[in-house]
């Protein structure tokens, strides 16, 4: 069966760290980080290696921070 | 197999599925983290994408925490008068009736000091679209009471919650519009979940191409949140908008091809 796997790239200089996408990620792969980005922001990240690529998180992104890639393996 | 999948494997040009449109700038938002401008913003320059009519489409920005709209979206833009967005957006079309126009407004805006501009151009049924945030308060200077706030909702102006008797009902400004005949598409969604992000995105393509058929005025209202506005959280801020906002500002198409829905 045909397997997707997804990857996530975070401008992580404009997350705002709004945790917006946190709740509309299917696989709760995202999660914030401890680490903060030059303006004082939690910034997030791809933690789980659970992503499926579906872009739920960018389309909610509401400083448009995620690009998105899928492959299918 | 699947273990010899790396990261950079898959990050590749190929295989892109959603980025960042480049009719939004590089610029960085000015809004407060989890605030709906910035997906609406993105969705607006996706739609415009999408048709191909980035070189014939005139935005107007209001003015309100979206004054710096024209900073973010890279199509040309045109500052309002507090407002007027509504009547320049009218002098932009007539005097250019090729060009896709729309506007940008808060409630503020639209539905306080701008409210006259905005029921006078519905009624002459001017072929514009108007892109309406409602999030219920004045967001930029601090978070007053607007017209559009809700009954018993707390702002910086009405620390006890709105009070109809003192300061009146919540003007629901997308209902009056739709009983203007000038009016020819109007509709109500929200930009909190990806799927209301779809629907809204819909909605604001139907509304331009709308406007192409010079049948009236295309109307799509955003229930928006304003976390800081309202003291709590992004998250918090869009429960409580599911909560409080939708059962008196109901999501949904309002008037399709110039006829009330009928609910």
């Amino acid at each position: 069966m045909a397997k997707v796997i997804g990857e996530i790239v975070v401008d992580i200089e404009r997350c705002k760290g709004c945790e917006v996408c946190l709740d509309a990620c299917p696989t709760q792969t995202i999660a914030m980080v401890d680490e903060v980005n030059g303006k004082g922001y939690h910034y997030m990240q791809n933690i789980h290696n659970a992503c499926t690529g579906c872009t739920n998180c960018a389309i909610v992104c509401p400083d448009g921070v995620i690009t998105v890639y899928r492959v299918k393996v | 197999m699947e273990e010899t999948i790396t990261k950079s494997d898959i990050i590749k040009p190929e295989n892109l599925v959603y980025k960042k449109t480049d009719l939004m700038t590089d610029n960085v938002l000015s809004y407060c983290p989890g605030c709906g401008h910035g997906t609406t913003h993105r969705i607006i320059m996706e739609t415009i994408e999408e048709m191909g009519v980035q070189k014939d489409t005139i935005g107007i920005a209001p003015v309100g925490c979206s004054v710096l709209a024209y900073e973010f979206m890279n199509i040309d833009m045109q500052q309002a008068a507090h407002g007027r967005a509504p009547a320049l957006a009218t002098a932009i079309k007539r005097l250019l009736p090729y060009k896709t126009v729309f506007t940008y407004q808060g409630d503020g805006d639209l539905a306080a000091i701008g409210t006259a501009e905005t029921i006078h151009a519905a009624n002459r049924g001017e072929n514009i679209t108007i892109i309406f945030i409602n999030n219920g308060i004045y967001g930029m200077t601090g978070g007053q009471m607007a017209p559009t706030t809700l009954e018993g909702m707390k702002s910086s102006t009405t620390p006890y919650g709105r009070d109809w008797e003192m300061m009146g009902h919540p003007l629901k400004i997308t209902e009056l519009l739709a009983q203007l005949p000038g009016t020819y598409f109007v509709s109500r969604q929200a930009v909190h979940t990806p799927a209301n992000v779809r629907k809204t995105k819909k909605a604001i393509r139907n509304a331009f191409e709308l406007q192409k058929l010079n049948r009236g005025m295309t109307f799509v209202e955003v229930v928006s949140n304003c976390n800081s506005g309202w003291k709590m959280t992004p998250v918090q801020a869009n429960q409580w908008m599911v909560e409080n906002m939708f059962p008196f500002y109901p999501l949904g198409d309002i008037k399709v091809d110039g006829e009330l829905v009928k609910k």
